[in-house]
């Protein structure tokens, strides 16, 4: 929405509505929750498509909302996912030469050794999906997700391969996957911001901060960071000494000027700015209420892993599940450190893989449980990935053997899984060759990942584009294409 | 003209057939009426790329071709011959066009008939012609000043729509200071020109504004979004880069109004300046503002055409309005550009020596004084002996050290690997490793200058033979162990003016490794008897290696003799470079055919007599920066799918002026627009303008513009008396909250800066591009990844948190309540003082009302909560405390935001 169109709808809401702190006499210390988070949908589009230039959805959504788990650094789909018995045969023998002419790497050089995965698999649920032992949790849920096997993608970089998943291109600058669905959908909680990203594993994501940017699209669609420590949001809490009541007397005072300005100047942006400051002092009380996870019964909480005052995966699940909960459009999770390539116990297959799998086992799992239990599942799209997969070969860095089991950064394929919002349950999509190398049936690029969730949103993603530097953009750029068969 | 089937109206009489033809016949303007038809409805399946049924309407020639069905999509003369004509016109609706959407109207198909009838001839997007110095108007009014009055009232008419009153004086001081130098007046300034009522006063006011240092701080904001300015790199672990050098020239630039031709010169082809002076050299990292990706694995020859093709896509972006990034990976869809035409662009940008490293080479060093004082010795004894161009090469040298033959330059080479990944870019030699270089131009060099770095302890010889790798040798080296990369000189003893050079290296130790990044051919250096040569030869050679204080990344170009080839990239790839292409500018801009040799041809061409664009194009993001929006609204698009200008002959006139009358300076064009009535109108604004303008378009009206996000910050910081006035440095980190920057692989922190330097002007602030300062960012400013012509204002809770919250702008409200806490006078009295200092003017009595009660409101709160008024502010002071709600919220008013 352009800033004269939401002065305009602010100029309809003034003349329909009594303002809102000046029904507040009495201090809105006491107002629950749960009376601002109504059913207000002033951001929500569609209410009146005569404020909406994008015609979205274009069509009935299955989805209302996405929770994206970006697991940075990209973990291995050979140790989780992709059951290769062929390549345990083939351990330790030199990579043939095949597999890296005209191949370009980021440190494999000369010839690798093979390298067998590290994990045993078995067979779970009525699907009999092979997972992993370093995801004992996970296995229990195969039923309720699909598992995409044949990913690629086309950067072997840790920033341009997260740039091109979130932003669908590898460079810097475009709007990310979140700021496009919020563009277009708006968020259902006008006291919250319609896409919120979580970061765990103690560094934020390669991309920084564009990986959640607005790119050219209006700044209010970027991703607000929710910070562990400190403001949940930054500059949501008032000055140390300033309590509520007193910030409430000084919004009434503003606002009573500003109206006071609208009078003599007669512009309808005033309007907004009066909304603008109400919607403020709503997200104060709303943020700190809906980051607060101390009130969730214990029993969710071990559901989760969640341990109150940990910058966790764990906790940020639980947020994610509140966060949805309250109409939140988008919520994205990162959680970093999944980068193995063998030179440190940190990052080996057999250790430091093993941990982060630990990190995010449950909670994954709980989060799916848990929105399936409220019935919060068949409209949430959940989405697991990193941003490439690992080569099949043991990393050389440098022409030399490492000192522990780590692999290489791999395009070619990769395993993530979907849940919910109109996915299928208990499948398996697309296979890769007997090592793991290629996919050979069914592949699915980063741009049709894309295309598809924005399907189940309910959008077009050839026809959601926004104008800049003179040029429609797209999410998917010039590509993708929806993924049927994944689909209910 | 008389079309031929016209005369079956003979019959008629003259009177009704001359009525009639003349009604009929008028000839039709493709750009004002066919154009707009296409584009709206045609070009998205009929354009440069996509063409549907193999008709396309962006090249005349493809559009009167023959169609995928054998038919002629447009005869020119003959409508009932033309498929366009009988397909938009059909009566199957599958067959109609536009397909599955509304017919054209009547008007519209009869419009192409006659256009087809009359030859169907094309004509060129108005950007392109020539600008005609268009008639002021004459209008019979008492309203306007000028021409830019003349011009636009003549609009407003046509609209129906009158001219608002004047703004009132405060309103316009406060704008035209925001608008020329960023910061609001103080009470003081305010009252100085209310005083003086002199015809001219208005004038010296602005005379004052564009003279002040403030202004080249405040324009350079636009511009430094423009060159997507930022001090770190970019991409993963996004590390600094020291380049705040260019942001302080273009301060200076725009301050001493550097003719905006020269500004265009000196920036993209500076250092090919005859006899380059420093600050022109400075002033090529403009392109280097690209981004620089060191994440580990990384191909270096990737990210260095990233940005290339970024340099590309700017430079049609700033100064041409012109989207050529469209034909980056395919003919433009909408303006007749073709594919290959992007490559010859690119070619002129593709002959740098940077290459995507983290050292960020090449790189203008400066020195400490120390180091300053030895070059100056060394210049003046050349200064001497020799030439001022023989000053100005040496000093270069010292500088720049280059042009540097890198390893993609060499020709063969045996027993090395070359790494090219993020920060490990060089040659590791091992025993017995071989280096060719063909062709290398030794007529006036006797030195060739080794860059390498060796680990180890063993050493090594290098032996450099000429013609082949058993010819005589001219020079040799031996290798020890270094501290990172030197510069080594080998003396070279040939008489040969071009030879093909062997490098071989060879060592006793079999395990014998060392890492080399290139060679510099060393020019003889004059005046080789006098006593002090060697001794100055020395000087240069420490120098060469010495560490220097300021370092910023430069454009430099490389050699002829070691030029890189640039080849189109097949859909934009790459990894798939087909046919070979040299330095041009599309056709479409270029009919003469102008031949371009480089960047400096390029440069000189933009701002040259025959480019109609850039005159265009940069007044209008002048305009755009005062007004809200510009005369072309889509200030980063002239293109066809841009928007049309609204005053084109106004535009005109401002781009013929700009770039003639007023040779290119920056200050005649901003002095003549806020000097303008248009300019000087109250932002008030009447119901029937509201209906009839809602978008303000005919500037029947001043606009209400919000503050960008340095603004904000910088009015919050004047007028509580915080801001410092320190120009240029470094950037500066104010008060940020902890835990912002929490990058990957890198531990460089945030330290807040003491003193002075935590209350400098936006403009300072440090920017790293993953971690933009937040509150810049909720206020819509750029995080600079790519150039960006227009801000997008928007209005987010996020960002009224900012200016309640955050400590920055409360501290500003605490040190204002303590300046007006020592006021005599009750409350009332304080709260219009507080307000005098935040607008410069008298407060209403309504709104002197509601501030008074909130001051009384928080004392009465504050004395029942003592403890939380201490919180506050640190100390018992009760009405300070009240006092800083107060000015919190003042600060907060929309007329505060906001210019009026």
């Amino acid at each position: 929405m352009d800033l004269y169109n939401e002065s305009q709808k602010r100029k309809l809401e003034f003349t329909t509505r009594r303002h809102f702190l000046k029904q507040c006499t009495t201090g809105l210390g006491g107002i629950a929750l749960s009376s601002l988070m109504g059913p207000q949908q002033l951001f929500a589009t569609n209410t009146n498509p005569s404020f909406d230039p994008k015609n979205v959805p274009h069509f009935l959504p299955k989805a209302k909302r996405v929770i994206y788990l970006h697991m940075a650094g990209a973990p291995s789909q050979l140790e989780l996912f992709d059951y290769k018995p062929e390549l345990k045969k083939l351990h330790d023998l030199d990579c043939p030469k095949s597999l890296l002419e005209g191949k370009r790497f980021a440190f494999i050089q000369g010839t690798p050794k093979m390298l067998g995965p590290q994990f045993d698999f078995k067979q779970y649920g009525q699907s009999g999906t092979y997972i992993s032992d370093a995801l004992p949790h996970f296995s229990q849920i195969v039923d309720d997700v699909a598992i995409v096997k044949s990913m690629h993608t086309d950067e072997f970089n840790h920033a341009p391969a997260q740039l091109l998943l979130q932003t669908g291109s590898a460079r810097s600058g475009r709007p990310s996957m979140g700021a496009w669905v919020t563009y277009g959908l708006g968020s259902e909680n006008e006291n919250l911001p319609g896409y919120m990203v979580l970061v765990s594993g103690g560094k934020n994501p390669s991309a920084g901060k564009n990986a959640w940017g607005s790119g050219f699209l209006p700044s209010e669609y970027q991703g607000v960071q929710c910070r562990n420590s400190g403001d949940p949001i930054l500059y949501v809490s008032n000055p140390n000494g300033m309590s509520r009541d007193i910030r409430r007397k000084s919004l009434k005072a503003i606002n009573d000027i500003n109206e006071s300005q609208y009078k003599e100047f007669n512009d309808d942006e005033t309007l907004s700015r009066i909304a603008q400051y109400e919607m403020a002092f709503k997200m104060q009380i709303s943020v700190p209420e809906v980051m607060d996870v101390s009130k969730e019964p214990d029993y969710i909480k071990d559901m989760y892993g969640a341990k109150h005052g940990e910058a966790s995966f764990a906790n940020n699940c639980l947020l994610a599940r509140r966060l949805v909960e309250q109409g939140v459009r988008f919520v994205q999770l990162y959680h970093w450190g999944w980068d193995m390539h063998g030179d440190s116990k940190a990052t080996s297959l057999d250790q430091g893989l093993k941990t982060k799998s630990e990190e995010v086992d449950q909670p994954m799992t709980a989060l799916v449980k848990d929105l399936k239990q409220r019935g919060l599942l068949d409209d949430t799209l959940i989405v697991w990935g990193g941003e490439f997969g690992r080569t099949p070969m043991r990393e050389n860095r440098g022409g030399v053997v490492m000192p522990y089991y780590g692999r290489d950064h791999h395009t070619e394929a990769y395993t993530i899984w979907m849940a919910g919002g109109g996915i299928k349950g208990g499948i398996s999509y697309g296979e890769t060759d007997e090592i793991g190398y290629y996919g050979i049936k069914d592949k699915v690029h980063i741009h049709d990942l894309q295309a598809t969730i924005l399907n189940q949103l309910g959008i077009n993603h050839e026809k959601f584009t926004y104008n800049f530097q003179g040029r429609d953009f797209r999410l998917t750029d010039v590509h993708g294409r929806v993924i049927k068969d994944l689909i209910v | 003209m008389i079309n031929t089937h016209n005369f079956t109206y003979l019959g008629f009489s003259i009177f009704i057939l001359l009525a009639f033809t003349s009604c009929k016949q008028e000839k039709i303007d493709f750009n004002a009426q066919v154009r707009p038809i296409l584009n709206k409805n045609c070009i998205s399946c009929h354009g440069g790329v996509k063409q549907s049924g193999g008709f396309g309407l962006v090249f005349r020639e493809n559009a009167l071709g023959e169609t995928a069905n054998g038919k002629i999509g447009i005869f020119p003369g003959s409508p009932e011959k033309s498929e366009m004509i009988s397909r938009v016109t059909h009566k199957n609706t599958e067959m109609r066009m536009p397909l599955e959407r509304d017919p054209l109207s009547k008007e519209e198909i009869n419009i192409l008939t006659q256009w087809i009838e009359q030859g169907a001839e094309w004509e060129e997007h108005w950007a392109y012609l020539e600008p005609e110095k268009a008639e002021i108007p004459d209008l019979e009014s008492a309203w306007g000043n000028g021409e830019i009055d003349a011009f636009v009232y003549k609009q407003m008419q046509a609209q129906g729509l009158s001219p608002n009153v004047e703004a009132d004086s405060y309103d316009l001081v406060r704008r035209v200071y925001l608008d020329l130098i960023g910061l609001p007046p103080t009470t003081p300034q305010i009252e100085r020109f209310l005083k003086d009522t002199s015809e001219k006063g208005y004038e010296k006011l602005v005379d004052s504004l564009l003279a002040s240092p403030k202004y080249g701080e405040h324009w350079a904001s636009m511009w430094l979004d423009l060159a997507r300015y930022a001090d770190s790199k970019g991409y993963e672990a996004d590390r600094g880069r020291e380049i705040w050098k260019y942001r302080d020239w273009v301060i200076k630039a725009l301050n001493e109004d550097m003719p905006f031709d020269q500004f265009t010169i000196e920036q993209l082809a500076g250092d090919l300046l005859p006899n380059p002076t420093k600050d022109q050299i400075i002033a090529t990292a403009f392109h280097r503002n690209t981004l620089n990706n060191g994440e580990g694995g990384t191909d270096n020859e990737e990210y260095r055409i990233s940005a290339v093709i970024d340099r590309v896509n700017t430079t049609w972006e700033i100064w041409q309005s012109t989207t050529m990034s469209c034909v980056q990976c395919h003919s433009h869809p909408y303006d007749p550009i073709k594919h290959e035409e992007y490559y010859t662009s690119f070619a002129f940008f593709n002959n740098t020596s940077d290459w995507d490293v983290p050292s960020e080479h090449p790189i203008y060093r400066e020195f400490d004084d120390i180091d300053q004082k030895e070059l100056e010795h060394v210049k003046k004894w050349v200064a001497s002996v020799a030439s001022k161009e023989e000053v100005n090469k040496w000093e270069r040298f010292v500088h720049v050290q280059e042009p540097k033959i890198r390893p993609e330059d060499f020709d063969e080479v045996s027993n090395t690997v070359h790494y090219n990944r993020a920060g490990q870019d060089y040659m590791v030699i091992s025993n017995n490793a071989m280096i060719k270089l063909k062709n290398v131009p030794l007529k006036n060099v006797d030195r060739i200058y080794l860059n390498y770095n060796q680990h180890g302890k063993p050493k090594g010889r290098l032996v450099i033979k000429a013609d082949s790798i058993n010819g005589s040798v001219i020079g040799n080296l031996l290798l020890n162990k270094t501290q990172g990369f030197n510069n080594v000189p080998i003396k070279i003893n040939t008489n040969s003016e071009l030879a093909d050079l062997y490098f071989v290296f060879e060592s006793q130790n079999e395990d014998y490794k060392c890492f080399i990044d290139g060679f510099l051919l060393g020019e003889k250096l004059p005046a080789e008897d006098h006593k002090y040569h060697t001794e100055i030869y020395n000087k240069i050679d420490k120098l060469l290696n010495t560490r220097a204080k300021y370092t910023t990344p430069i454009m430099v170009e490389k050699s002829k003799d070691f030029s890189r080839v640039t080849k189109v990239f097949d859909r934009g790839n790459w990894l798939v470079p087909t046919d070979t292409v040299t330095t041009s500018v599309p056709k479409l801009l270029n009919p003469n055919n102008k031949q371009f040799k480089n960047r400096l041809d390029l440069a000189e061409w933009l701002v040259g007599d025959n480019n109609y664009l850039t005159g265009r194009v940069i007044a209008n993001r002048f305009w755009a920066k005062l007004f809200g929006k510009g005369i072309v609204m889509t200030s980063e698009d002239f293109g066809t799918l841009g928007d049309k200008p609204t005053h084109p002959e106004l535009l005109d006139w401002l781009a013929l002026n700009f770039s003639n009358e007023w040779g290119w300076s920056v200050k005649k064009l901003l002095k003549t627009i806020v000097l303008s009535d248009t300019y000087k109108q109250s932002s008030v604004i009447s119901k029937e303008a509201k209906d009839k303008d809602p978008y303000n378009q005919w500037l029947a009206r001043s606009p209400r513009v919000r503050l960008s996000a340095e603004q904000i910050r910088d009015q919050a910081l004047v007028v509580s008396g915080l801001l410092s006035d320190k120009m240029y440095g470094p950037s500066v980190m104010p008060h940020q909250p902890d835990g912002v920057w929490t990058v990957v692989y890198n531990n460089d922190q945030w330290i807040t800066s003491e003193g002075e330097d935590a209350y400098r002007r936006g403009l300072y602030t440090y920017l790293r591009r993953s971690s933009p300062y937040p509150s810049f960012i909720s206020f819509d400013a750029s995080e600079r990844e790519t150039c960006l012509s227009r801000r997008i204002n928007t209005n987010t809770p996020l960002q009224a948190l900012i200016t309640l919250n955050d400590p920055v702008y409360f501290e500003a409200a605490m040190n204002l309540a303590q300046q007006v806490d020592i006021i005599e006078g009750g409350k009332k009295e304080k709260v219009n003082a507080a307000y005098k200092k935040v607008m410069g003017k008298k407060i209403s009595k309504e709104k002197s009302d509601i501030l008074t009660h909130l001051l009384d409101d928080t004392e009465a709160y504050y004395s029942e909560h003592k403890d939380e008024a201490f919180e506050l502010i640190q100390s018992d002071d009760l009405e300070l405390a009240s006092l800083t709600v107060m000015v919190n919220t003042m600060m907060n008013m929309d007329e505060f935001l906001v210019k009026n």
